[in-house]
């Protein structure tokens, strides 16, 4: 179990909260200059909490106005916001666009970002933006209701859902039987041509960080040099590279493991399945998509209301039904047609060491992938 | 015939004094009310570079030097041969389809001219993702080849090909509008003189009629090139290495700053050069009319039994360009089984991007405004400079436009910070060289004189611009105007950067849905911002039928 600093406290964090308002407020009234009294518009609506907030009603979070920046889009996500703003009593703004666009965008914002809860669509964004301290520290108390291998040790996010790295195969072109015990085996002539990935996604990203993780750069390059000389496809996205695969323009495709599953909702039954590498292979990697609050956020009690929402049975429900993810908390099952969390034999990897994004994408750089 | 030499103004007009009367203009100091606007929005135009020049002397990028450049080659390379090739298909899509739709008896010729400039109004990733659902290895078209024919796949489009198809398909228009508005301006008069000189039909075509088209279709040539330079739908779908897809990648995948800033930077340098060379080429003839009596219609071209060629040419690119990707999306519609947007929503969505769009055009042509004056009336160096310097916009990347008015606006102005003014802003900035193009042709087919005319029965520089250009120069504001507004309808970074919270478009609609491949749920988004965007342009191409008729 890792040790947490005790800052991480709800209740300090209420009152660190407050004590940050009392500074701009301050700092505005002192007509500090201009950025400080124009922050004062988007400050005012935080006072939409009332001030005086006792520690008891900071550790609930008030209700109120709530700008959230969502790296994930907005067919995964709508539904659960709506889930925010019903339980939390929150007002919550979605600026949505995609993980990385919006990481930068809070990071070209500075302390001045109008966003208190980013949502986004791989651990690496969240680490990236904790390196560069813009993450707050969060409370043991939203901390512990995820296992610890899915929360930062930093405290500085956690995740709201977890996704399997999986191969996508047409079921008829490839039987079952005949898949590979390893991803590292598609480098195989029997792979040529026939496997699918995306080398500029950021879930791919961190299966490669993983694989650096794991084997070492040097393998990793021999890895990835062999699957280009062996004909593997770049697409996109894991989107078109699961429609692909449906229909029959590739065998293949390492993705994430719900992609088909939207597709199967979105347009019936599909020629294809998800294969789930054995016994701790790297390629049977489980990731997250999570959230952190900003530490500069405008509506801190608002973040933290919304983050305990989500977290919540309602919102992990809304994951494991809707987007076929699976939740992270207690007494949430996730689909029943997925194989169980616990089943998949994940390799062991600490998903904090999968920040290191800048590696991999000059690696990826390196062998003409980017 | 100079007639003394000595320019009075009133006397017969004819080159010598024209030009002389030119350098005279060149010699006045450009007025304040014009000078200053011009400075402001050229200060506004250098803001991105600044902010790019800020982020890539940073240092921490996490990729070697040497990697750096070696990919900056082939992405250069890339981005030239994709611009080149595209900007001569256009062309010779286009010479042929404004021909035909000129100067010839093609029957329906008012239809075809309206439909030719339609492809305009489809957003290009738009279609490239109707083109690679249709024509991928596995796509439509292999589906229906497949029982008859047992092709079980055909060859990959992914890369430079699709990607040229694409771009060639859905920018020709820009040459197109061009060419097809300077035949109808040609002075029949010169091509008649060049027959009754002993000319045939086709060597007077040659030799009379296409050098006086050369700079219409080199500003299309040009315009169709740096459309493409700046795209970054379709090069994503095709899945080609060029600037903007090598700096989108920097950014989405590794926040690393300093080399997406370096390679948008090499791209602003690289649009520049290609600006350059027209500058270059560009004649600095006058075009307006000098003599005296009113310009004719000319005899139309009898196609004879070739007709039907003539009908099949425009056909073929009607229906490549429009009727198919229009197609695609319709089937996609009835065949989503989710049920997509509440119809209120789509509403909204179509509201915003009207609004938003008729807003911009407005905005960026009066910001445009006094920089073509300037650059037209008041020849200098400094005015030059300012034109030229506006074309940044063309230079610059959406993505790089948006970080920094991100970043400006978050940090200095937030007042204004996810408002509409901001985003306006940032349209504005990004389709500047649209409005100004049209606004500075539209001034060079206008006679000084009369501006000069209106001087001298004592109105100033304001009350002539008011009551006079503003009038002769209404057809490249309404132009400039309605280009903006087309644009800004499709465009996509800035409008997810600097867009106000929960402000949708229908193009962010369109996003929103791509991005987990429900192309259902794109089509609706899709056809109705097509439709709203077809409107305008049709009224407009009609009209300008009309006028010119």
């Amino acid at each position: 179990m890792k040790t947490r600093p005790a800052l991480k406290n709800l209740v300090e964090m209420g009152s660190i909260a407050r004590d940050r308002r009392t500074l701009l407020r301050g700092a505005a009234g002192g007509a500090l200059g201009l950025a400080a009294v124009a922050s004062g518009s988007t400050f005012a609506t935080a006072q939409v909490a009332s001030p005086e907030a006792t520690p008891v009603a900071a550790l609930l979070g008030a209700s109120g106005e709530l700008t959230i920046y969502s790296g994930r889009s907005e067919d995964l996500i709508a539904g659960v916001i709506d889930i925010v703003e019903a339980d939390g009593d929150i007002d919550a703004q979605v600026s949505y666009g995609s993980t990385g666009e919006i990481a930068i965008r809070i990071l070209e914002e500075g302390t001045n970002s109008p966003a208190s809860l980013f949502i986004a669509q791989d651990a690496g964004a969240l680490g990236q933006l904790a390196n560069e301290g813009r993450l707050a520290p969060l409370p043991v108390e939203i901390l512990d209701r995820v296992d610890s291998r899915f929360v930062s040790p930093d405290g500085l996010w956690v995740g709201l859902s977890a996704r399997a790295r999986v191969l996508v195969y047409n079921t008829d072109m490839i039987a079952k039987t005949d898949l590979p015990a390893s991803l590292v085996d598609l480098t195989g002539e029997t792979w040529s041509g026939q496997v699918a990935w995306a080398p500029t996604n950021a879930s791919f990203q961190s299966h490669v960080t993983a694989l650096r993780q794991e084997l070492g750069e040097d393998a990793t390059r021999d890895w990835l040099q062999a699957m280009i000389d062996n004909g593997t496809v770049a697409y996109e996205g894991n989107g078109q590279i699961v429609t692909a695969v449906c229909a029959g323009e590739i065998a293949t495709g390492l993705v994430n493991h719900y992609y088909l599953w939207e597709k199967i909702a979105e347009e019936g039954e599909q020629p294809a399945a998800n294969y789930y590498f054995p016994n701790g292979d790297v390629g049977a990697l489980v990731n997250i998509a999570g959230a952190g609050i900003l530490a500069d956020s405008p509506n801190l009690d608002q973040a933290l209301r919304a983050l305990d929402v989500l977290l919540g049975t309602n919102a992990q429900t809304y994951f494991a039904e809707n987007t076929s993810e699976y939740p992270l908390v207690a007494n949430v099952e996730p689909n029943a047609e997925l194989p169980p969390l616990a089943d998949i034999q994940t390799p062991d990897i600490d998903l904090t060491d999968l920040a290191d994004l800048e590696g991999t994408v000059a690696l990826l750089t390196e062998v003409g992938l980017l | 015939m100079a007639i003394g030499g000595k320019p009075t103004g009133l006397s017969y007009e004819n080159l010598s004094i024209g030009s002389k009367l030119d350098r005279r203009f060149a010699l006045r100091f450009p007025p304040m009310v014009f000078l200053i606007p011009a400075l402001l929005v050229a200060a506004l135009m250098l803001a991105p570079i600044v902010y790019l020049i800020v982020r890539a002397t940073d240092s921490g990028s996490a990729i070697p030097d040497t990697l750096i450049r070696s990919r900056t080659l082939v992405v250069s390379w890339n981005t030239a041969l994709l611009a080149a090739s595209v900007a001569v298909s256009a062309s010779l899509i286009a010479v042929p389809l404004a021909w035909l739709t000129t100067r010839t008896n093609l029957a329906n010729q008012r239809f075809w001219t309206i439909v030719a400039a339609l492809p305009l109004v489809i957003p290009s990733y738009v279609g490239a993702l109707t083109i690679v659902a249709a024509m991928g290895p596995r796509g439509i078209v292999q589906g229906w080849l497949e029982t008859p024919f047992g092709v079980d796949r055909l060859p990959s489009i992914y890369g430079f090909f699709g990607s040229w198809w694409a771009l060639t398909l859905f920018s020709y228009p820009y040459v197109y509008i061009g060419v097809q508005a300077a035949f109808r301006g040609l002075d029949p008069a010169l091509e008649e003189a060049g027959r009754s000189l002993g000319l045939g039909p086709y060597r007077s075509f040659f030799r009379v009629v296409l050098p006086q088209l050369r700079p219409a279709i080199a500003a299309g040539a040009l315009l169709s090139a740096l459309y493409t330079v700046s795209d970054f739908g379709v090069v994503s779908l095709m899945r080609f290495d060029v600037f903007t897809r090598a700096i989108y990648v920097q950014y989405q995948s590794s926040f690393d700053r300093t080399a997406a800033a370096s390679l948008a930077l090499v791209l602003v340098a690289f649009t520049i050069l290609i600006l350059a060379l027209e500058w270059c080429a560009r004649g600095r003839a006058r075009q307006y009319r000098v003599a005296t009596g009113a310009a004719r219609t000319v005899r139309q071209v009898d196609l004879g039994r070739w007709k039907w060629l003539g009908v099949l040419y425009c056909s073929l690119i009607f229906l490549s360009s429009v009727v198919f990707p229009l197609a695609v999306l319709v089937y996609w519609m009835m065949r989503g089984s989710s049920t997509g947007d509440a119809v209120e929503r789509l509403w909204g969505q179509a509201v915003n991007s009207a609004s938003v769009s008729l807003a911009a055009g407005f905005v960026t042509v009066a910001l445009a405004l006094p920089t073509a004056v300037l650059s037209v009336r008041y020849r200098s160096r400094l005015t030059v400079l300012l034109e030229r310097q506006a074309y940044l916009g063309f230079a610059l990347p959406g993505v790089a436009i948006a970080l920094a008015f991100v970043y400006i606006g978050a940090r200095y102005v937030p007042s204004l910070y996810q408002t509409v003014w901001l985003l306006l802003i940032g349209y504005a900035v990004r389709f500047l060289p649209q409005a100004l193009g049209a606004e500075r042709i539209s001034l060079l087919q206008v006679n000084p004189r009369l501006e000069e005319a209106s001087r001298t029965l004592g109105e100033n520089v304001l009350g002539t611009l008011r009551r006079v250009t503003l009038h002769l120069v209404r057809p490249g504001l309404l132009a400039g105007f309605g280009l903006v507004s087309l644009t800004v309808m499709k465009e996509l970074p800035v409008t997810m950067m600097l867009a106000p919270i929960e402000f949708e478009t229908l193009a962010t609609g369109i996003w929103q849905a791509t991005q987990t491949g429900a192309y259902g749920r794109a089509a609706a988004p899709a056809l109705i911002l097509i439709a709203v965007s077809a409107i305008p342009s049709l009224i407009l191409s009609r009209r300008g039928l009309d006028q010119t008729a």
